[in-house]
């Protein structure tokens, strides 16, 4: 899969914490990478995340199942790089989808939601994991919380096991 | 003249030429070391290229004879790696300031505890005469046959500025000054620069019509005053010499000892 | 959970690596894609009284590590293209007084500043011949953390039993991207020590008199034996000499102590070689793709096989020849202008069955790079 979006979100964060949680708490193999440019801010940036019960060979994803993308910028960019028929997630903020796209495309008021009922854009790649994994079922919500933990400061983690509820939640209404 | 135990005798008589000044540099050197009592396997001596640089080979001390310009990255890697070594680094005016004068200020602001000394005879003696960033201007040189338009620096003014805590100057002529310096120099916990004039008569004397080496001698003898004489008051254009800073300061070596005492709570 | 579990970046299993191999000192400074090596190593060292110095350019981070090593400290500095360009002149000086250290080159696109965030193997004749004059050198790579870990460790034990640099050669893609690592215990992985001499203080030690079985034991700086270390030829001392027996018996003391064991020094790892008609010969990143192709296609039944190179220098000739011999077609799969391609060129009995298949436009080389190649060969065309 590829999470996209602009520098500042969180894109590769929510990416490693993912490929992290399936290989030490759900005994998968990981692969995540990233490609950028010079900016550590804005810019689009991409990371790929290969999730597997085999070894990985080839680390990057040539045409990902899912693809989210998190600014129009990288949507524009990305969307033709997607499997025929694969899952598109897009955040309803940030971007305008176009009909031609061969995807089920599922566009989801992600940054809305957090900032509404957070308050705070920091989590809105955790939102976006849990609406991830909702939908398709590939990490335990769990792993991702133990991910957290040793990632970022404890008090933090309320705010986050909340985003990731909230993304679950978005992602199994979603889902249906 | 010093004891010999300090000297590697096998390699003499050494390759500099008749009235070269770095002889007396070591003569200084040593008087020094021999006045302080040092043991040689306490003292680990690092050079870079060129005719100051041959000096390692003379002395009885571990000696790190290496690459143009970066004797002092190399000194800072022995010194901190075994920080109770005395490092003393002999340089010549170009290996230390034009290719080496990136490390020469940095090894300055980190204030390691380094003896940096500046043999400055003004000229690339070791490939025949070229001017150097210490030679000033209207100097004749291979480089230079039109004359130098080159300013050079003042090493002193710059070892201050780039945070050395011990800068002196002397010159071959004042070798008692010379030795004293040195000594204190070593002494100085922290990075200590001295700048010795040194004179090169088969090059910089030849080519400037400086006479030979006695009369390059007597011109350093005249031409310099101790710091803050009356002598530089009536006459603005004589170099001073003497030692012109000498502060305390957190050296580089035990202030890395306090930051690993600081990662090992923290862990 | 296991706690030797770890999902990193290859530049953190590396600088991981080099600690359990016993890393007391390292130097370095600044630069994409290498710098998370510096990085995990300035929150580390400290930690565990190693030593840890960001030096002012990466020469003086070389001169540093070289110093330190002569102490008796193992060391290790960490660069990418441009740094390791600034460094050949120090190489050199740790070549000639076989200095112990490690130099890691995490490869990006060049020439020049180049492409910083993207990946390449340009490097290889860089590690090669980057330095001036005549000399051997060992250079190491890897295509996943877990080699990685182990090449680095293996860096560090070659530096010590040759008294040499060694460069391991990762590249950015490697290096950024995050996979499962598990660190062996402790004792789990050989690890060889500064071989120190005998010789009793007062008594004459030779630094480079080579012993019978050409290694030379060491005395710390600061230890009971004075002795001279410098880039001039020399004599068994440290003494400068041009003498011409001197000069010409330690350049070949310097080239044959590597040269002369390149079966020993030769890494390598094979998959599906033996009845293989088309060999994929790679290393690094790119043996990541050609794994994927040869297994995708051993599945379906055709022939194809993969030899991965660890040890890139010295070239491993006999070894390449004798696995390329059975093949209809040798495929190089690299991420340069084919700087692998020739030494392989050399090393077989038909070179005109040697292709190159690479990719130099800073992407990471796909399986289709491959597959096209394959395709050519084969005469059915892209």
């Amino acid at each position: 899969m590829v999470f996209s979006g602009s520098g500042g979100q969180g894109v590769i964060t929510a990416a490693i914490i993912l490929a992290e949680a399936a290989v030490l708490y759900d005994g998968l193999n990981a692969v995540q990478s990233q490609s950028y440019g010079a900016e550590a801010r804005g810019g689009a940036t991409r990371s790929d995340i290969i999730i597997s019960d085999t070894i990985i060979h080839y680390p990057k994803v040539i045409q990902p199942n899912v693809l989210v993308c998190l600014t129009q910028e990288a949507y524009n960019k990305f969307y033709s790089i997607i499997r025929p028929g694969g899952l598109l997630i897009s955040d309803t903020r940030y971007v305008q989808t176009e009909k031609k796209v061969d995807a089920q495309q599922k566009e989801i008021a992600m940054y809305e939601t957090v900032i509404a009922k957070i308050g705070k854009p920091i989590v809105f790649n955790i939102c976006m994991l849990g609406t991830v994994i909702a939908i398709t079922g590939l990490v335990n919500p769990e792993s991702i919380m133990k991910a957290l933990q040793h990632r970022i400061p404890a008090d933090f983690l309320d705010m986050n096991r909340k985003a990731l509820d909230m993304g679950i939640k978005l992602g199994e209404t979603a889902k249906n | 003249m010093v004891k010999k135990a300090y000297l590697r005798e096998r390699f003499f008589p050494h390759l500099w030429c008749p009235g070269c000044g770095h002889g007396m540099v070591l003569n200084g050197l040593l008087q020094a070391i021999e006045k302080m009592g040092l043991s040689r396997n306490e003292i680990v001596m690092v050079s870079g290229i060129g005719c100051s640089s041959r000096i390692t080979g003379y002395v009885d001390f571990h000696t790190l004879h290496t690459i143009h310009g970066r004797a002092l990255a190399f000194a800072t890697g022995v010194k901190m790696a075994r920080p109770e070594l005395n490092l003393i680094v002999p340089m010549g005016d170009g290996d230390a300031l034009a290719i080496g004068g990136n490390h020469f200020i940095h090894a300055a602001r980190r204030n390691i505890d380094i003896t940096a000394i500046v043999m400055n005879n003004r000229i690339y003696g070791m490939t025949g005469g070229q001017f150097s960033p210490l030679s000033g201007e209207d100097v004749r040189a291979t480089t230079a046959p039109y004359l130098t338009i080159d300013p050079g620096f003042d090493v002193v003014e710059l070892s201050k500025a780039a945070g050395a805590t011990f800068v002196a100057r002397t010159t071959t002529y004042h070798i008692q000054q010379m030795s004293d310096i040195i000594q204190q120099a070593i002494l100085h916990e922290g990075f200590s620069v001295v700048e010795i004039f040194s004179q090169c008569p088969t090059y910089f004397g030849r080519k400037n019509k400086a006479g030979d080496a006695v009369d390059m001698i007597a011109y350093f003898k005249k031409n310099t005053t101790p710091i803050g004489s009356t002598a530089k008051k009536e006459n603005p254009d004589l170099i001073e010499r003497g030692v012109f800073v000498q502060k305390e300061k957190p050296e580089y070596c035990s202030q890395y000892e306090k930051l690993v005492q600081k990662a090992m709570k923290g862990r | 959970m296991s706690g030797n579990i770890k999902f990193i970046q290859g530049n953190e299993a590396c600088a991981e690596a080099a600690v359990y191999a016993g890393l007391d000192f390292y130097a370095g400074y600044p630069i994409t894609p290498s710098t998370e090596i510096t990085e995990f190593l300035a929150s580390r060292l400290p930690q565990i009284g190693g030593k840890f110095l960001q030096m002012e350019d990466e020469i003086a981070s070389l001169c540093a590590i070289i110093g330190a090593s002569l102490t008796g400290c193992k060391v290790m500095t960490a660069t990418s293209g441009p740094g390791f360009s600034l460094m050949q002149e120090a190489l050199g000086y740790a070549i000639m007084a076989e200095i112990p250290c490690v130099i890691v080159n995490v490869q990006r696109g060049g020439p020049s500043t180049g492409l910083p965030t993207h990946g390449s193997q340009g490097d290889v004749n860089q590690a090669r011949w980057g330095t001036h004059g005549d000399h051997a050198i060992i250079a190491l790579t890897a295509s996943n953390h877990q080699d990685i870990f182990a090449l680095t460790v293996e860096a560090f034990n070659l530096a010590e039993i040759y008294r040499t640099p060694v460069i391991l050669l990762l590249d950015e893609v490697v290096a950024h991207m995050r996979e499962r690592l598990v660190i062996p215990q402790p004792g789990e992985m050989p690890l060889v020590e500064r071989l120190k001499t005998t010789v009793n203080e007062g008594v004459d030690y030779h630094p480079y008199l080579p012993r019978e079985d050409g290694r030379l034991p060491m005395s710390d700086f600061g230890g009971p034996h004075r002795y001279n270390v410098t880039g001039l030829f020399h004599d068994m001392w440290g003494f400068p000499s041009s003498e011409p027996r001197a000069v010409h018996g330690l350049l070949r003391h310097l080239v044959d102590k590597i040269e002369n064991r390149v079966n020993q020094l030769a890494r390598y790892k094979e998959y599906y070689i033996e009845d293989a008609k088309h060999l994929l010969v790679s290393y690094g990143s790119s043996a990541r793709s050609a794994r994927h192709i040869v297994e995708k296609r051993r599945s379906r039944g055709e022939r194809i096989g993969l030899l991965e190179l660890q040890t890139l220098w010295p070239f491993p000739h006999e070894m390449v020849r004798e696995k390329c011999a059975a093949a209809q077609a040798v495929i190089v799969v690299e991420q340069n202008m084919g700087q692998i391609l020739q030494v392989v060129k050399l090393a077989v009995d038909q070179p005109d069955k040697v292709f190159l298949a690479n990719r130099i436009d800073g992407d990471f080389i796909m399986p289709s790079d491959i597959l096209n190649i394959l395709r050519l060969i084969q005469g059915k065309g892209v």
